[in-house]
């Protein structure tokens, strides 16, 4: 009855779509206020009817009602129910019900807190976003209904991967989904904009709090899908260019761009078409992700069952959503005028610098992905892409990126003096050059590159800084008065300064990690002592532990330094009965600033155990890192001037006022 | 001539989705990437042992009882998600399985084997990729069917899954075996 209800609320959610994708536009088109008004009812039932249906289809998996074949497939009566949970979006169908909940919420955040848009504007945005709907929806209702029962019902499930069981992995889908979505805003109001033949600052204004929203769960979701890579998968990698991970990868470096690009439409009044292009580009590569992983065009671990009659499908939404917004890209954007003039050395330069070597940088992610595919289509020879080509054509474009970091913000609009710039940045290059002699002193020359890496990492930390210091007059005046100014700075600069300090410090943690990392691999008995870069690590045995649906031997290692107890690691090796699966579980001993990282291999007919011992220098700092800059994006988020677009509840203001160019550089 | 700047966003996509298109109109099973070598004699080929073992992997292996010849790399995601169902062929099912161990760092691979478990009979190194060009190694994970003549009979491309394993290359095995 219960997963009735959730195919019927589909349905119904489809049908609520299909009107909001039409009816507001019309109103929009002739300007019948009523017509446009239904959008917003209309956005907050399709919310809710998709809501009915993912919390019928977690009902299914906490109750185990294997009546339900998507049940049946990937869960299991004995699973812990955080995974019975979790389970509800570890499988195709489940997670485009996520993906489609969470673009429904969207929707409704703009009918909910958007009062203060022009009317003709959030009809446009809510339309559009109906007809994103109107396709995920048919997409799930026609070939990936996940209620569909079956008769007679099996006794038990076939259990989720177990790879997949894990609280990383587990979560990693919910906050790459509200990224890929969350793009959708940016999408929907490009082509709201473009529908409207107006792009301005008070445009540019309503799209950044959603990307920024966007682009911090992005964030998070590829960080957390990257840990679990390093812990689960990891003998030291952190990232393996997997065509999954690129896939979520590219949407976050155009994302990134149409952050800063979106910032010269808001103070400069320019770059308007260019930022359009990003928008719809960084959907089109959000969608791209999704058409990757499920059609089966590329292969890896994360891929969902294949079936070739979803990726036509997927296709198609692709070729219609992109190709259609590029269609009217081309025919309305030469319309846009552009606004301010401004010398190659300035702000906008600086900005337009950092698009360029994103989008370069996802394009050649871009390349290096389907590649293979091109050569295939055309029937050339085949040739593969691994780590070795996106470390030589990816870390090259970063290094230039990393340097202009420090020097945007401190330029002014329009023009600006770069011999003026340099010598303001004179303290952050005097702490570069400390930290990399310090590096060298503790680790040497060797591996040059990492010292290079260093130096970008302090040159990104410190330089997020110098602005702030700039614009309290740090050490210009007194220290309480520094304080004040520091206060009054608007959100949007803190954010800024943190989210680039993030950037400085996860940069440490990959650098560290590559660089001087620690390795040993063993034979050991119980009893044995091993010295991994100062601690000593003793393996006292291996105790056989029965897990709640798996079987495991578990290594007993005590790390102690200089005679004192650290920790206790205990790393495993599992087996799931029911999938039939073996899992490694590494143990993690962290300190903030490095990993001591043990896995247990396999057991000799003698009785000894091989086992792998790391030292992982700052590793940890790349989620730090990353999570820094997530704080930057949420401290952004809170700036008053974004609030007027953001899910809050402000009192409306008058919309649409052409705002004046603002008078300080906030950015 | 500006107008035509804001076509080109269109006409590069348009390319893209044709090309991306090709594959899936066809019908082909995207895992099922046919080899020009099916039922040819498998390309000669010599490549060295993995450092620390004498046994690496040359045609002249090939031969005698069917068996499977699989290209991973420890760099390579997917190899892991079917690592567990060749340990099984070899463990269980009592399957000979070689290995080509593809563009990986001979340290890197045996640390990877040595993590997860070795179900190979023989690997060899194809650093450089060499052999893999020779082979049309699309991508890891590969796997091939060899006869019991050394001819490639069967070729999947990307992980294999469980019903990959049960329903079509364990059948062909026991098919060659006879």
């Amino acid at each position: 009855m219960i997963p009735e209800l959730g195919h019927f609320a589909l349905i119904l959610a489809l049908t609520l779509a299909i009107v909001q994708s039409v009816v507001p536009h019309i109103g929009a088109v002739t300007n019948r206020g009523p017509l446009m008004k239904v959008a917003d009812p209309l956005a907050t039932g399709q919310f809710l009817a998709v809501l009915v249906a993912f919390l019928a289809l977690t009902y299914a998996y906490v109750v185990s009602d294997f009546t339900v074949l998507n049940v049946v497939q990937n869960s299991h009566s004995d699973k812990p129910m955080l995974y019975k949970i979790t389970g509800v979006w570890g499988n195709h169908e489940g997670s485009m019900v996520l993906w489609v909940l969470i673009l429904a919420l969207f929707g409704a955040l703009v009918a909910w807190f958007g009062r203060n848009l022009p009317p003709t504007l959030k009809a446009r945005v809510l339309a559009i976003q109906g007809l994103i709907g109107v396709g995920f929806l048919l997409f799930i209702v026609l070939t990936s209904n996940p209620f569909w029962r079956v008769d007679p019902a099996p006794l038990d499930g076939q259990d989720l991967n177990p790879l997949l069981q894990d609280p990383g992995l587990a979560f990693h889908p919910p906050f790459l989904y509200f990224g890929y979505v969350g793009f959708s805003m940016a999408f929907s109001f490009a082509i709201a904009a473009l529908l409207e033949g107006r792009v301005d600052p008070a445009w540019a204004r309503w799209v950044r709090p959603w990307t920024l929203a966007a682009w911090c769960g992005l964030t998070l979701g590829i960080g957390l899908g990257s840990w679990w890579a390093y812990y689960e998968l990891g003998w030291g990698g952190w990232w393996f260019w997997d065509p999954v991970e690129n896939a979520s990868f590219m949407p976050w470096l155009t994302g990134t761009a149409l952050l800063h690009s979106a910032i010269v439409v808001e103070k400069r009044d320019t770059l308007k078409s260019w930022t359009i292009l990003l928008a719809i580009l960084t959907f089109g590569l959000s969608l791209l992700g999704t058409f990757l992983v499920r059609s089966g065009v590329l292969t890896s671990v994360h891929a969902f069952a294949v079936d070739p009659e979803r990726g036509v499908f997927i296709l198609g939404l692709l070729v219609i959503a992109v190709g259609g917004s590029l269609a009217l890209y081309a025919w309305r954007a030469p319309a846009m005028k552009a606004g301010g003039l401004f010398a190659p050395v300035s702000r906008e330069g600086a900005l337009v610098l950092n698009n360029l070597l994103l989008t370069t940088a996802a394009a050649t992610v871009f390349l290096g992905t389907l590649y293979p595919l091109f050569l295939d289509a055309v029937g050339g020879s085949k040739v593969s892409v691994g780590p070795p080509f996106f470390n030589a054509t990816f870390i090259p474009l970063m290094v230039p990126l990393i340097a202009a970091m420090a020097f945007g913000p401190m330029m002014a609009w329009k023009r600006a003096d770069l011999a003026g710039v340099l010598d303001r940045l004179k303290v952050v290059v005097a702490l570069t050059v400390v930290i990399v002699l310090a590096s060298l002193y503790v680790y040497g020359f060797e591996p040059v590159m990492a010292l290079v890496g260093i130096a970008m990492a302090a040159w990104a930390f410190f330089g997020a800084f110098a602005e702030l210091a700039e614009r309290t007059k740090l050490g210009k005046i007194p220290l309480p008065q520094s304080l004040s100014r520091a206060k009054g700075l608007p959100r949007a600069a803190w954010g800024m300064t943190i989210a680039h300090a993030g950037v400085g410090v996860a940069i440490v943690g990959m650098v560290g990690t590559s660089a001087w990392l620690t390795e040993r691999i063993e034979r050991i008995q119980p009893g044995d002592v091993i010295d991994v870069a100062g601690y000593a690590v003793t393996f006292e045995g291996v105790e056989y532990v029965q897990g709640p649906n798996y079987a495991a031997e578990r290594g007993l290692m005590r790390v102690t330094r200089n005679g004192e107890e650290i920790a206790l690691l205990t790393p495993e090796k599992r087996f799931y009965p029911v999938a039939r699966m073996p899992t490694t579980e590494a143990a993690i001993h962290t300190t903030w600033y490095s990993d001591i990282y043990v896995s247990l291999g396999d057991r000799d007919p003698d009785g000894a155990w091989t086992a792998r011992f790391y030292y992982h220098p700052f590793v940890p700092w790349i989620w730090i890192g990353s999570v820094i800059m997530v704080l930057g994006g949420v401290v952004s988020l809170t700036d008053r001037r974004l609030r007027v677009g953001a899910p809050r509840k402000v009192r409306p203001v008058p919309p649409a006022r052409p705002m004046p160019t603002l008078p300080q550089p906030a950015e | 001539m500006a107008r035509i700047a804001y076509l080109l966003p269109l006409l590069v996509f348009a390319a893209i989705a044709a090309w991306m298109a090709v594959p899936l109109v066809r019908g082909d099973d995207p895992s099922v990437v046919p080899s020009a070598l099916i039922d040819q004699p498998a390309p000669a080929f010599t490549l060295p042992a993995l450092p620390g073992r004498d046994d690496g992997l040359s045609h002249t292996d090939l031969g005698g009882t069917p068996a499977l010849v699989n290209v991973f790399a420890s760099w390579c995601v997917p190899c892991l998600a079917e690592h567990p169902l060749i340990t099984r062929m070899a463990e269980v099912d009592g399957i000979t399985v070689h290995g080509i161990a593809y563009k990986d760092e001979p340290a890197d691979s045996i640390a990877w084997l040595e993590r997860h478990g070795d179900p190979y009979t023989r690997i060899g190194v194809d650093l450089d990729g060499r052999v893999g060009l020779d082979w049309g190694v699309y991508g890891v994970p590969e796997t091939y069917v060899i006869d019991a003549d050394g001819r490639i009979r069967y070729r999947h491309v990307g992980p294999m899954t469980p019903d990959t394993v049960d329903h079509t290359i364990l059948p062909l095995l026991r098919e060659l075996s006879g």
